[in-house]
């Protein structure tokens, strides 16, 4: 009855359709699964994605969180988007961003409690050295043994986390935290804390970071040369060699720029929303950045938006949870479903629906 | 749809405004698990629970589970703060910077923070003395290992499980000269498929008891399929793996508190306090016994169950001496909540370090 019939050439009008139809049906299901669950639908999505912005209670405190749950998810994204179109798959962001966190801390810690402005920069280039160290690993191992980056990034995350874990019972522990671990809380030191550029804002330095890589990537993609490489070498990897791009420095770039962002975020987090290294501190940006980055269409500014977007519906879907007593694992269901019902749309970007029986 | 969300927001306002005036106080729990945990969130919502049912009208509850420790418990405090939450519980460790935080904000809320050491004019911070009923768990499991090998599944290394550790290891030990303890440490409250895999790695080593300092019963599944492996229900009673593996259980029974501070609360009497309280005072429980304990076993842990709740004994009586072979209390001494506060080292005879 139905027959797929692969497209010559990707559709346009799909890939940027696609997200948008994912939204949709994603609050159509989500309406019913709510309903499901004994709640009005319509009060749950409004809860969802109207209240966080214009609900007179809560908006004034919502819309900064927004930015400051968008911030890091974009930022990271932004880098992960240059690997993607090049083919390079960094899947261990959530590793570089602890990384980026762990070097950050120490340098702040390493000072304290010395005031002195040079110190918050030096943290930023220690947050970017970090992440891009540890996005350096599976470059290299690439470039030199083939080995494949999707599972060393994604296993070098567990590696992380257990020196996370390691530093916040040792090295970085708060030496007047009656020996629970976790670190001093930079947001209590003022040289290293990453504090709102206007208050009240949301608007922290990691989110000023995050809209001017937006603008400088949307540069390099459309104006580079380097971004001409990145995607000539994910669209077309022979052609690339023979107009002369070099593939290890293209994957070295690609890693290397990811793991740098991501170390980044997980620095402006670490000294600005989050306060402080615990064995619990990253919460998974690392991967849920790959659905922004994806849902985004690899594209800066579609990667802004859905960077906010999704901030939205995690901070709706905390809301809902509040206002309506909807099990955590519902709005985990909703979030989860938006990146399902993406790649089902994203099947038409690829192939063309043809109804009725033909042989 | 505009319409539609107007009219919605309408009604939503409506039930918000009847239910302010219906209730005097609004309660908030934060949660870091599920409320289907059975084990250590389970029982916060039991407390929540009995809180809703012993003010009826007078007082309003929310909660939200599955709330990440760090910055996203932060946001999920205020809302509720904004939401006019009179009085909060935040029942995780990992929220303790976070709800000094929030509390700075809120200056008329009050705000209790479960397990933690920092507090404010409208901080309260309160725990129960787990390790008294893990005294009797050691008791037990010394007393029935055949192997001589228990393992321990532990969270994180922070005072209060080092603490159950201590407490476990020194009442097997001297019942039983022979035993070991077998730790692994898996970082989180709540994973069944860790825990799993950390109960089932550790009954391979040949533990034939299995003590959990983690929130699932996962651990509890593990050993009923391995067959002759003993548990104990942690946090909650764990009922449904009775009688075995399940043989006892060590119970967190909030609801006593948690109503004495609504109505505090109520009364307008409530201030900032600190509060330890264990078996004696009921917020500790000990679970049924099973027919699988030996009734002279069995007879034993009431016995001490009974000595430590009238303040006869204390799990922590010396001689005790730390790991390294130094003296910590000396015959008769027994531990002072400072020092069972900061717990970070091993007692004499356990192997391996906590983690640094």
């Amino acid at each position: 009855m139905f027959k797929l019939e692969k497209r010559p050439q990707q559709s346009q009008k799909w890939i940027y359709l696609s997200p948008f139809l994912a939204v949709l049906i994603t609050m159509i299901s989500g309406g019913i699964l709510f309903a499901a669950l004994g709640e009005n639908p319509f009060e749950a999505i409004r809860i969802i994605f109207w209240d966080p912005l214009f609900d007179p209670n809560f908006a004034s405190y919502s819309r900064p969180q927004l930015l400051v749950k968008a911030g890091p998810l974009i930022l990271i994204a932004i880098g992960l988007s240059f690997g993607f179109k090049a083919g390079v798959w960094n899947i261990g962001a959530e590793g570089q961003y602890i990384l980026g966190a762990i070097f950050g801390a120490s340098v702040a810690l390493a000072f304290y409690p010395m005031e002195s402005k040079f110190i918050f920069p030096l943290m930023i280039i220690a947050g970017a050295l970090g992440g891009f160290l540890w996005g350096l690993i599976p470059a290299l191992l690439k470039a030199k043994l083939n080995t494949n980056e999707i599972l060393v990034s994604l296993m070098l995350v567990y590696v992380a986390e257990s020196i996370l874990a390691s530093v916040s019972q040792g090295l970085l522990k708060n030496p007047d935290g009656y020996g629970f671990p976790g670190s001093r809380n930079l947001q209590n030191y003022e040289s290293a804390a990453n504090v709102e550029i206007i208050a009240n804002s949301g608007m922290h330095w990691g989110v000023l970071f995050a809209f001017i890589t937006v603008i400088v990537s949307y540069i390099i993609l459309t104006k580079h040369i380097q971004g001409f490489n990145i995607q000539l070498t994910g669209q077309a990897p022979r052609a690339s060699k023979f107009a002369g791009v070099n593939p290890t420095a293209n994957i070295v770039f690609c890693l290397g720029i990811s793991g740098a962002l991501a170390g980044l975020a997980g620095m402006f987090e670490v000294s600005g929303p989050s306060g402080q290294i615990t064995i619990e501190f990253n919460s998974g940006y690392g991967f849920t950045a790959i659905i922004v980055a994806f849902l985004g269409r690899l594209h800066p500014i579609g990667i802004f938006l859905s960077g906010l977007l999704i901030a939205l519906t995690y901070i709706g879907g905390e809301l809902a949870q509040l206002m309506l007593g909807l099990p955590g694992a519902s709005i985990q269901l909703f979030q989860g479903m938006l990146l399902f019902f993406l790649l089902a749309t994203d099947l038409f970007a690829n192939y063309k629906v043809k109804i009725g029986a033909d042989n | 749809m505009y319409i539609k969300s107007v009219i919605a927001g309408a009604i939503a306002s409506l039930g918000v405004a009847a239910a302010a005036l219906a209730a005097d106080v609004k309660v908030g729990f934060v949660y870091v698990g599920p409320v289907g945990d059975y084990g250590w969130t389970y029982e916060h919502d039991q407390g929540r629970l009995a809180v809703e049912e012993h003010f009826g009208d007078r007082v309003e509850t929310v909660y939200q589970e599955l709330v990440p420790e760090g910055a996203d418990s932060e946001r999920v405090m205020t809302q509720m703060a904004l939401q006019g939450a009179d009085l909060i519980f935040t029942t995780s460790f990992g929220y303790m910077e976070p709800t000094i935080n929030v509390a700075k904000k809120f200056p008329d809320v009050k705000f209790e923070h479960a397990t933690g050491y920092m507090r404010a004019d409208n901080v309260s911070t309160y725990s129960a003395r787990f390790y008294e009923g893990r005294a009797i768990q050691g008791h037990i499991a010394g007393k029935m290992t055949k192997t001589n090998k228990v393992g321990y599944i532990g969270s994180f290394p922070i005072p209060e499980v080092v603490r159950g550790i201590n407490s476990a290891f020194i009442h097997a030990r001297k019942v039983n000269p022979d035993v070991e303890f077998n730790i692994v440490w898996i970082y989180t409250w709540f994973d069944p498929a860790k825990e799993a895999d950390a109960a089932t790695a550790l009954i391979e080593q040949g533990c034939d008891v299995v003590l959990q300092h983690t929130d699932s019963t996962a651990p509890q599944a593990a050993a009923e399929k391995a067959g002759g492996v003993i548990t104990f229900g942690q946090a909650s009673d764990m009922a449904m793996f009775k009688p075995m593996p399940r043989v006892s259980s060590i119970i967190d029974d909030w609801a006593p508190y948690y109503i004495a501070r609504t109505q505090a609360v109520l009364d307008g009497t409530w201030t900032s306090t600190d509060t330890w309280d264990g078996i004696g005072p009921g917020m500790v429980g000990i679970g049924e016994i099973t027919s699988a304990v030996p009734a002279d076993v069995k007879a034993e842990a009431l016995a001490m169950k009974d000595a430590i709740a009238s303040g006869d004994y204390h799990p922590f009586t010396g001689p005790i001496n730390k790991q390294d072979g130094s003296v910590w209390l000396a015959a008769g001494e027994t531990a002072d909540d400072g020092t069972l506060l900061g717990m970070n080292f091993y007692v004499e005879g356990i192997k391996g370090d906590v983690p640094q």
